[in-house]
């Protein structure tokens, strides 16, 4: 039987405010274990949740980017549950009416083509704190920082297909927040986790069959992995009498599969209603308008633009607008150097290597757009050969210093003098007479010979064209 | 609609109350009953009338987002059964 493999994905990212979303404690990352955790995080009688501004101000912004309705009216729902890391014993959630409802985004598919993703709905809630199972001699430890941390979970249509367009998707998602600048999108940190509904049917099937949900994945690769895997089950389930039921499964990277999650929590029943402590959050135009003023050109427009307004071809363009920060380098360079095509073979190339091999980040290059712009323009003007420019890029990574500095220091500016040139063929010429007699018979291969001497004898300095235009006068003499 | 007994054992599990075994007819009645006075409300047609989510006829306020809650680990783990090394220490909750 062929089957369908149907997906949807619930991505957790973490909103980039200063504090909480109902309390006034600290989000920083690494701070020591509830030390930033204060009454209301810790669900202490008599508190009430006080919204941050900014919380909801990203939760807009988002919404704007993926051409969503922002919800004029939301309200703020508990959903009940009991776990040591929810103190509160519910998790103040956005339910029947979210903040941002129905949008869209494009990922591009293996083949090229363009496929639009639905996205359901897009609301506020507060993470849990962490629970850390080891070393407790029979215990678990409850670290309360991260309750209260403001998330948007992001709840897509099942419209994926495959393990590779769902990373496509989540890859879009974590590219759009980064961008408008809601999350720092670290995947290490926790600051953006996906949930995947993976389900598969028969072929021409219009239900779906039974989803199972895999919970709390962190990084692509995992995601594609564990999707995999669980399609893989699930067929293999049906084909053999078995059936799928409804349940969360944890992926094991280790091992590189899902498997049911057990915990002594069975109450799937989360009686979700309005929380009472918490007025209905109401956004009228003046906030909207603030808070979307300044969103930056989004990455499918950024990509557009590169192709015609730098000429690039599709895949340098998706490549140069993979973040913000990537396509701003980019764009200094090309400006600077006004040779786009150059500037991206260089930018995509070079810099790229470079900046993976040091695992830094683009930021903190050593070589500025400017200076790799400096670079080009010596290209450009004949002062050093495309081949030794490398070994200019080189200089001024470890370095710092700029191409010109390099070049100068390193004694690479290209050899354009003539006679110098000449010069050198002509001992060349003299020194290798049975080379010059082949040639002269007829066998063109040699002049390639004749050519890597030159080279040689100039330390790569020799300019190509010239050499090539001199040696062909010289030895057809 | 009316609650038994095995209802209430449900329900109370879920609020985390124990409940004694003589008590659970008496809680399914009363439950059964409020639950009717709702059936009664859910029976009104509301058709063009908003959910209403509070009370009062108002909107959230919006706190500026600044971090100024100081550390008061210590306070807050003074009345605490067990901690460690900064931790709340409680029964383990996955085998």
């Amino acid at each position: 039987m062929q089957w369908e493999t149907v997906i949807g994905l619930e991505i957790h990212t973490q909103l980039a405010t200063q504090s909480k979303i109902f309390s006034a404690a600290p989000t920083a990352f690494g701070a020591e274990p509830n030390t930033q955790a204060c009454a209301i995080d810790l669900g202490l009688p008599g508190v009430l949740p006080m919204l941050n501004a900014e919380a909801v101000r990203l939760a807009v912004r988002f919404g704007q980017a993926i051409n969503a309705d922002i919800a004029p009216r939301s309200v703020f729902a508990r959903k009940n549950y009991f776990y040591p890391d929810l103190p509160k014993g519910y998790q103040i959630s956005q339910y029947e009416l979210p903040i941002v409802g129905t949008g869209r985004v494009e990922i591009v598919l293996d083949d090229g083509t363009i496929k639009t993703i639905g996205v359901t709905r897009a609301h506020l809630e507060e993470d849990a704190g962490k629970s850390l199972h080891e070393d407790f001699h029979g215990f678990t430890g409850i670290d309360l920082n991260r309750a209260g941390t403001p998330l948007l979970e992001i709840v897509s249509e099942p419209d994926l297909r495959s393990p590779a367009e769902a990373v496509a998707y989540a890859k879009k998602i974590h590219q759009i927040v980064r961008y408008i600048g809601i999350s720092d999108g670290n995947m290490q940190e926790g600051s953006f986790r996906m949930d995947a509904n993976v389900s598969v049917r028969p072929v021409g099937q219009k239900t779906f069959g039974t989803r199972a949900e895999i919970k709390n994945v962190n990084s692509f690769r995992f995601l594609e992995k564990a999707i995999a895997f669980e399609v893989e089950r699930q067929i293999e389930l049906i084909e053999s009498g078995g059936t799928v039921i409804q349940e969360t499964r944890l992926y094991d990277a280790v091992k590189d599969e899902t498997r049911s999650m057990r915990t002594k929590e069975e109450a799937n029943d989360y009686r979700y209603f309005p929380d009472p402590d918490l007025l209905p959050l109401e956004i009228d135009d003046a906030f909207l308008s603030a808070a979307t003023a300044d969103l930056p050109e989004l990455p499918d427009a950024k990509r557009t633009r590169f192709q015609s307004e730098y000429g690039l071809s599709e895949y340098d363009a998706n490549l140069l607008t993979a973040s913000r920060e990537l396509a701003d380098y980019y764009e200094a360079v090309a400006r600077a150097c006004n040779e786009p095509k150059l500037a991206a073979n260089w930018v995509s190339g070079e810099l790229m290597a470079a900046l993976n091999k040091s695992e830094g980040e683009i930021s903190a290059s050593p070589v500025s757009a400017h200076a790799l712009a400096g670079l080009i323009a010596r290209i450009q003007d004949g002062t050093v050969s495309g081949k030794l420019a490398k070994q200019v890029f080189e200089g001024m990574w470890s370095s710092g210093d700029t191409a010109d500095a390099v070049i100068e220091a390193q004694g690479l500016k290209q050899i354009t003098d003539s006679s110098a040139i000449e010069a050198m063929i002509d001992a060349i010429i003299a020194a290798n007479p049975a080379q010059v007699e082949q040639y002269r018979a007829g066998k063109d291969k040699v002049f390639g010979f004749f050519v890597g001497q030159v080279m040689k004898q100039s330390g790569s300095k020799a300019n190509p064209a010239q050499v090539n235009e001199l040696l062909q006068r010289k030895l057809s003499a | 609609m009316s609650l038994d007994c095995t209802d209430i054992d449900k329900i109370a599990h879920l609020a985390r109350l124990a409940i004694a075994p003589d008590d659970r007819t008496r809680y399914a009645t009363d439950l059964s009953r409020i639950l009717d006075l709702v059936a009664q409300m859910a029976a009104v047609d509301t058709t063009g009338v908003t959910p209403m989510a509070h009370p009062l006829h108002m909107a959230q306020r919006l706190r500026p987002d600044l971090a100024s809650e100081p550390n008061q680990r210590e306070r807050f783990q003074s009345i605490a059964p067990l901690t460690e090394g900064g931790l709340y220490l409680v029964p383990k909750v996955i085998d």
